[in-house]
């Protein structure tokens, strides 16, 4: 056992910190969030000058060669800065299932691109039926010569108005389960049929709709094998909802130390309110909520880099519990704030607007917690 | 980071799962464990035998330095072994002569009373009790009014102890008394071993609201005790109950067996009907075991980081807030687990386990009473959370 990070991921953490609060500061978070784009390109570039888009992939293709831990203390800091832009999708959703299944041709073709920044990708995988589910994927894709043809309508999907490349899941057959018969397409964003629309959503991260109207991709394009998509997908899902985890840790822990601060600073009745026991005991109550989300993201990101076969139980569990953990430091950050906390201006509610969306993210307590009924046995 | 244990400790593990499994069949009927289960007669006597198996195995005191009988085994060994009893809700480790009077006395006893007292709880022979708590110095203990007079070579004590689990019990008894009447508070207060057997001690039991006899008040009148049991200085017993505390602190018996709880109860509900449905079809019922079995796994996910970092590190500022996290953490979601188990059993919920419609064996009606003590034991849970906003949040002590 060994429990430490390595002096690697722990320069990766503080310099992370440091580039984070300087190039993104919480003025530009808001002005991003009115942004068409909702990213600054000059930004990218820098984080991309940093091998941070290519972190996990192999040097072969341009990429820093490290592992699903060092990414997920990337992402903790990200979390806990706020990071608009399409880091997430770009790198989890668009590199790590190329890194699955991609072929040598097509890992050649897309990986240098996106480790240099010059790549946005992102995944179209939810529809309007609004779940993870295999059942959920009702797009269809028929085979036409050398292309297949896409059709139906994807919700939810990070920064396609900005992306490239799409990873999209359709239907190509209809198998004995919903697993059975998806097949992964990696599209053009530019493809004719494809319409984009960001949606307006409380985090205004740019969740966006995409219509495929007849969008022929080509044969070479289809990423894994045809019919068996689902798997690729299964284990992406693992690996992002784990990143989506360590994106809220980050974010419960930086409104924990932001409620800490001001309880200390905050004068009332001649003392700080932080010399309250009630402010005490809602402090210490977040404390451990995002200290035990901390050990437990850890332990299930292990899991998921070894790609041990328990991590898919373990990740619910993270899931489950860090909807709920982030909503409530979030929450009771806001009440020690005061009326100051729920203003527009206040840094706290771009925090507590988070807790809410990524819950809802990659399934939300509720979907988890029935997946971990299942689990252990009910 | 890598999380697992050695092949050793794998081994370490089977070869305690082994034995609490096949022992623990031998617990009296209705048999509760913790220290609530050692609280009965044939409670008492089971918890000493499996203390004398656990000692003949080398098992009682593995932390202990060699020479004292242990094994200087690590803190994730003793997690293991904690993790393992604590799923099987096995007794045999007294946790106040192996957890507390040890770990004292190795720190700051000097060597005859290492010599004195180590061996007889080693060899399972001698069990302890703690006399801390007072009608008037809960929480605040160092507001304690019971003292210790020097009378050539001894002291002697008058006063009285409260909530003094198991004293019935016991054969010892360590206590803090005040030495020094001009000193305020934790200044002035003396840290003691003494023999239940001496002279001048009077116990009287206080009755936990379901019937069991666990608590007793304790009175000192004149009781005397040599000098050379005092332990540390005269008047530096504050200093010396740090090393008291300075035991494996992860909490991870709680967790693991909230951990049997779970599986117990998802059991129960695939095999319950009510109305016609099993409870596990009852969507309200699958939510709540997946948060509570959640809720074990991050809480065990604490304790092993709290075992990492008292190995590492000792029991730091860190790990001691993570201690107190992990102890409110447990106990409180026992008080939950225990809740949920009450109310899947519907109305047999309230029936007690000698009826024949006892469910579950009655240990949900018996815990519903209980339960409510784990969250003051130890330090109540409001300590905790005051320590945890002092020390891992560095808010003002108030």
């Amino acid at each position: 056992m060994n429990l430490d990070f390595t002096e690697e991921q722990e320069m990766l953490k503080s310099s992370a910190r440091d580039f984070l609060t300087k190039e993104y500061p919480k003025s530009l978070v808001r002005e991003l969030e009115e942004d068409e784009k909702g990213h600054s390109p000059e930004l990218w570039r820098k984080v991309a000058e940093l091998g941070w888009i290519g972190l996990m992939i192999p040097e072969e293709y341009d990429g820093m060669g490290m592992e699903y831990m060092d990414l997920i203390v990337l992402i903790q800091e990200m979390g806990r800065n706020i990071m608009p832009g399409p880091f997430f999708c770009t790198v989890v959703l668009g590199s790590l299932p190329i890194l699955t299944a991609g072929t040598e041709e097509q890992k050649k073709e897309f990986l240098p691109k996106v480790a240099s920044g010059e790549m946005i990708l992102t995944m179209a995988l939810v529809e309007p039926s609004a779940t993870y589910d295999a059942m959920g994927v009702e797009a269809k894709a028929v085979a036409q010569g050398d292309n297949f043809v896409i059709n139906g309508t994807k919700l939810f999907v990070e920064n396609a108005h900005i992306a490239d490349y799409l990873i999209c899941a359709a239907r190509t057959r209809s198998g004995s389960s919903p697993e059975e018969g998806i097949t992964l397409f990696l599209v053009d964003a530019k493809s004719p049929g494809i319409k984009c629309e960001v949606m307006p959503t409380t985090g205004l991260d740019k969740l966006c709709e995409v219509v495929f109207e007849n969008v022929s991709v080509p044969k070479k394009n289809v990423l894994g094998a045809v019919d068996e998509g689902w798997p690729v997908v299964a284990r992406t899902l693992e690996q992002a909802t784990t990143a989506k985890c360590a994106e809220m840790t980050g974010g419960a822990e930086a409104a924990l130390d932001m409620s800490n601060v001001y309880a200390k600073d905050r004068i009332a009745y001649e003392k700080p309110i932080g010399a309250n026991q009630v402010i005490q005991h809602y402090l210490a109550n977040m404390w451990i909520s995002v200290d035990t989300s901390k050990n437990y993201l850890y332990e299930t990101a292990w899991m998921v880099g070894e790609g041990l076969p328990e991590a898919a139980t373990k990740v619910s569990m993270l899931k489950a519990y860090l909807g709920q953990a982030y909503r409530f430091v979030t929450e009771r950050g806001v009440q020690i704030h005061g009326a100051i906390g729920t203003t527009r201006d206040h840094d706290i509610g771009l925090y507590y607007r988070r807790a809410l969306t990524s819950d809802l993210a990659f399934g939300d307590v509720d979907y988890h917690r029935e997946l971990v009924a299942r689990k252990v046995g009910l | 980071m890598d999380f697992r244990f050695t092949p050793e400790q794998e081994a370490l593990r089977k070869e305690f799962d082994d034995f609490f499994r096949e022992e623990m069949k031998n617990a009296p009927p209705g048999y509760v464990g913790g220290m609530e289960g050692m609280s009965s007669e044939e409670g008492w006597l089971f918890h000493k035998e499996m203390a004398g198996k656990m000692a003949k195995k080398g098992w009682l005191v593995r932390p202990w330095p060699k020479e004292y009988g242990g094994s200087d085994a690590p803190v994730a060994e003793q997690l293991i072994l904690s993790e393992v009893m604590g799923y099987y809700g096995a007794p045999g480790i007294d946790i106040f002569g192996v957890g507390m009077v040890g770990p004292t006395l190795l720190a700051v006893g000097n060597e005859d009373q290492k010599k004195e007292h180590l061996p007889p709880v080693a060899r399972a022979e001698r069990f302890w009790c703690q006399g801390w708590s007072e009608p008037n110095a809960g929480s605040d203990l160092a507001s304690l009014t019971t003292h210790a007079k020097r009378d050539g070579d001894e002291y002697v004590i008058n006063g009285q102890k409260i909530w003094t689990s198991n004293c019935h019990h016991a054969d010892w008894i360590f206590l803090l008394a005040r030495t020094n009447p001009d000193l305020r508070r934790s200044r002035g207060i003396s840290f003691f071993l003494l023999d239940l057997n001496t002279p001048g001690i009077t116990k009287r039991p206080i009755y936990s609201m379901q019937g069991s006899y666990l608590f007793n008040e304790v009175f000192f009148d004149d009781v005397r005790v040599p000098a050379k049991n005092l332990v540390g200085e005269e008047d530096q017993g504050w200093a010396v109950t740090r090393a008291t505390m300075n035991f494996e602190r992860t909490s991870v018996g709680i967790m693991s067996a909230g951990r049997r709880d779970v599986e117990e109860l998802v059991k129960f509900c695939k095999e319950t009907k009510w109305n016609g449905k099993t409870l596990a079809d009852n969507p309200l019922v699958r939510s709540r075991l997946a948060q509570l079995a959640i809720e074990c796994e991050v809480g065990r996910a604490l304790s092993y980081r709290i075992a990492w970092m008292q190995e590492t590190a000792g029991l730091g500022p860190e790990a001691a807030g993570a201690a107190s996290a992990a102890k409110v953490f447990g106990s409180e979601m026992g008080q939950r687990i225990t809740y949920t188990g009450c109310q899947l059993l519907g109305m047999y919920g309230q029936v007690k386990a000698d009826s024949k419609w006892a469910l579950l064996s009655g240990k949900y009606e018996d815990a519903y009473q209980l339960t409510s003590g784990a969250n003051l034991a130890g330090g109540s849970s409001e300590i905790q959370r005051n320590l945890v906003a002092w020390v891992s949040l560095g808010l003002p002590r108030t």
